[in-house]
């Protein structure tokens, strides 16, 4: 029988001033999420169920950028993107360009399950979600007060360096630091001050008690991104990898994760190279993402589990079948 | 060492007796393709040049599916995606959901090139598309006679199929083979300089609001240092399967040769789904497929040039 091991995480690239507050709200959030997919596991759950229920958790939950609390379009709405990947057979399903869809991972799923294709976006995915009686709601439900703050301060961000004379507003309520009026804008991930920067992606790794691995990656995208714009999270082998050695979900900044095809990587050079898996996380964030920010989190299917990151910070949690179990934030 | 490109009109089932007015202006675009990459590379032009070039007179091409000719969907209407990877700066650019746009390959340039992005699909696409001044037209103008005859021979073939008595409602679904056309998917070129720059293109015509291998980078479309890749095929093998990374993987991670690699992606997919052209920076090439046919052509500084189906 087989070790099985799970991680998760919220989105690489955290604001060092995050309020200490929402740091043990986030904490709590991970560890919710965590259990429920250890419960699932020593419930022997397949691999492609645990992290599709997990993603669901965490699209449910408006703290991470997924689901309900994604980040917003420049148009002030939200679309959608998940995928999910199978690695007995290495099956997939991706969607794109979601509104009504209230967890994005469960229609990549269908899509996977239920149609001849592997990724559906836009009208042609909401029309199939339509069809497969998926709930829907209006797109209002994603959006939150607080990323309704965040967007003008990204467009504030992104047109001008930064003017003294406009206050911010929600400084006080939003998750912008509170003790500093000022855009940390040192720290950048994707072109905005990371205190605007709403770390994309929500995701789940898993390795079941049969040593099968899934993996499931779930989001609103880029603050302020081009209506229409696709990040990694949907793209296989970009965001979101598995096959029958390991399982793997990527964050951070997307164009650098799709440029180094990332989650492929990983599994690439255990496979071509031989390294175990974390050598291979190791090369694979040092060696390839260049300038690029990201995190990406992975099991193998001997039980192993693996994050790494080299932005600042990644929300994450692992747990593994010999009883290991820890959430972190920071390196 | 010199320069090298190859290029592809689709992998598919493309039966052996194909009549001579279907193959005739098939070679002689594939013909005329590569002598433009030919002219281009001699004369200087750098590889992401040179794909967009070529890719774009494919697409302008109305026997190949991608741009005008792209295949219709049951509603008569046309829905493109393209992607284009430069190997030296590993900068790349996607785009799905086109309708007006003409070329899509450019469209798929400027996003590279003009935005923080790398893919952008649909209506963001479209309106960036006139934001940007590219050329768009009329659904109308991709449509071609030969595609509008296939979907009435289609729906006729299917309604032969149904129960008169219950008229079904013919859903979106793919047309059906006739003359191995419409399993032909996809155009693409790879290229390389003489000073070992890659570069990788690949468009399509795809069915309503679905994406397939095209435009997603590592699937359809992949370039390095080491080498560039364009694949073609059923769109859900190429993406499970890596194919275009793959091969560059297995390259640098595994030490094989082109060839090799190459052959042993191929070989991994399913039979009858995959074809693909690369070139390395060394100037090697290759256009292993494991369907009965691929369009395709290159050639080599060193003379070598080639235009085949099977």
């Amino acid at each position: 029988m087989a070790k099985w091991a799970i991680a998760i995480h919220g989105g690489a690239g955290v604001d060092p001033n995050l309020p200490e507050q929402r740091q043990e709200e986030a904490k709590r959030l991970l560890s919710r999420c965590l259990q429920i997919g250890v419960d699932t596991l020593k419930a022997r759950q397949s691999a492609v169920d645990v992290v599709e229920l997990v993603v669901r958790e965490l699209e449910s939950d408006p703290m991470f950028n997924s689901g309900r609390g994604s980040a917003l379009t420049a148009k002030g709405t939200v679309e959608m993107e998940a995928s999910i990947m199978d690695g007995r057979q290495r099956r997939c399903g991706a969607v794109s360009g979601l509104t009504t869809v209230k967890n994005p991972v469960s229609l990549a799923r269908l899509v996977m399950d239920r149609s001849p294709h592997s990724y559906l976006a836009f009208a042609g995915a909401e029309e199939f979600a339509r069809e497969q009686g998926v709930e829907t709601v209006d797109n209002s439900y994603f959006i939150t007060e607080e990323n309704i703050g965040m967007l003008k301060l990204a467009k504030e961000a992104n047109t001008i360096l930064f003017d003294y004379r406009i206050p911010l507003p929600g400084a006080d309520t939003c998750s912008a630091s509170v003790g500093s009026l000022v855009p940390d804008t040192s720290l950048q991930m994707n072109g905005l001050p990371i205190s605007i920067y709403s770390p994309e992606t929500v995701g789940c790794v898993v390795v079941d008690s049969t040593g099968n691995c899934a993996a499931a990656t779930s989001t609103g995208g880029l603050m302020n991104k081009k209506s229409g714009r696709i990040g990694d999270s949907p793209l296989i082998g970009s965001g979101t990898y598995a096959c029958d050695l390991c399982a793997i979900s990527c964050t951070g900044e997307g164009e650098a994760i799709i440029r180094s095809t990332l989650a492929r990587d990983v599994a690439a050079v255990m496979e071509y190279k031989g390294l175990n898996l974390q050598e291979a996380v190791d090369f694979v964030v040092k060696e390839r993402l260049d300038e690029g920010q990201a995190g990406l989190i992975a099991v193998s299917r001997n039980g192993e589990v693996a994050c790494k990151f080299n932005s600042n910070g990644m929300f994450r949690g692992c747990a593994t079948e010999d009883g290991y179990m820890e959430v972190g934030i920071w390196e | 060492m010199g320069w090298a490109i190859a290029l592809h009109g689709g992998a598919g089932d493309i039966p052996v007796d194909l009549p001579t007015d279907k193959r005739a202006p098939r070679e002689a675009t594939l013909r005329r393709c590569l002598d433009l990459g030919v002219a281009a590379l001699k004369a200087g032009h750098s590889p992401l040049d040179v794909v967009e070039l070529v890719a774009r007179e494919l697409e302008n091409c109305p026997y190949f599916n991608a741009g005008r000719g792209s295949v219709l969907t049951t509603n008569g209407t046309v829905e493109m995606e393209a992607s284009i990877m430069d190997g030296t700066s590993k900068g790349c650019g996607c785009v799905s959901g086109l309708t007006t746009v003409v070329n899509p390959i450019s469209l798929a340039r400027v996003v590279m090139e003009k935005t923080p992005h790398i893919y952008l699909a649909f209506d963001g696409a479209e309106a960036f598309a006139r934001e940007q001044g590219l050329e768009t037209r009329d659904q109308s103008y991709f449509i071609t006679e030969q595609n509008i005859e296939r979907l009435k021979q289609a729906k006729e073939a299917n309604r032969v199929q149904i129960d008169y008595t219950q008229p079904q409602p013919i859903k979106e679904q793919a047309i059906p083979r006739s003359e191995g056309d419409s399993q032909i998917g996809t155009v693409g070129c790879v290229a390389v300089d003489r000073n070992g720059n890659l570069a990788s293109a690949t468009s399509t015509g795809k069915m309503v609001g679905r994406i397939g291998d095209t435009p997603v980078i590592g699937a359809g479309t992949y370039a390095n240092t080491i080498c560039a890749v364009s694949a073609t095929g059923k769109g859900e093998s190429i993406i499970r399967n890596t194919i275009a990374r793959d091969v560059a993987a297995l390259m640098e991670y595994k030490g094989l040769s082109l060839k090799d690699a190459a052959n042993q992606v191929i070989a991994n997919a399913p039979k009858g789904t995959v074809g693909l052209v690369a070139v390395t920076d060394k100037g090697d090439v290759a256009m292993p497929f494991n369907t009965t046919g691929m369009f395709r052509a290159c050639a080599v500084e060193d003379g070598h040039s080639e235009i085949a189906i099977w």
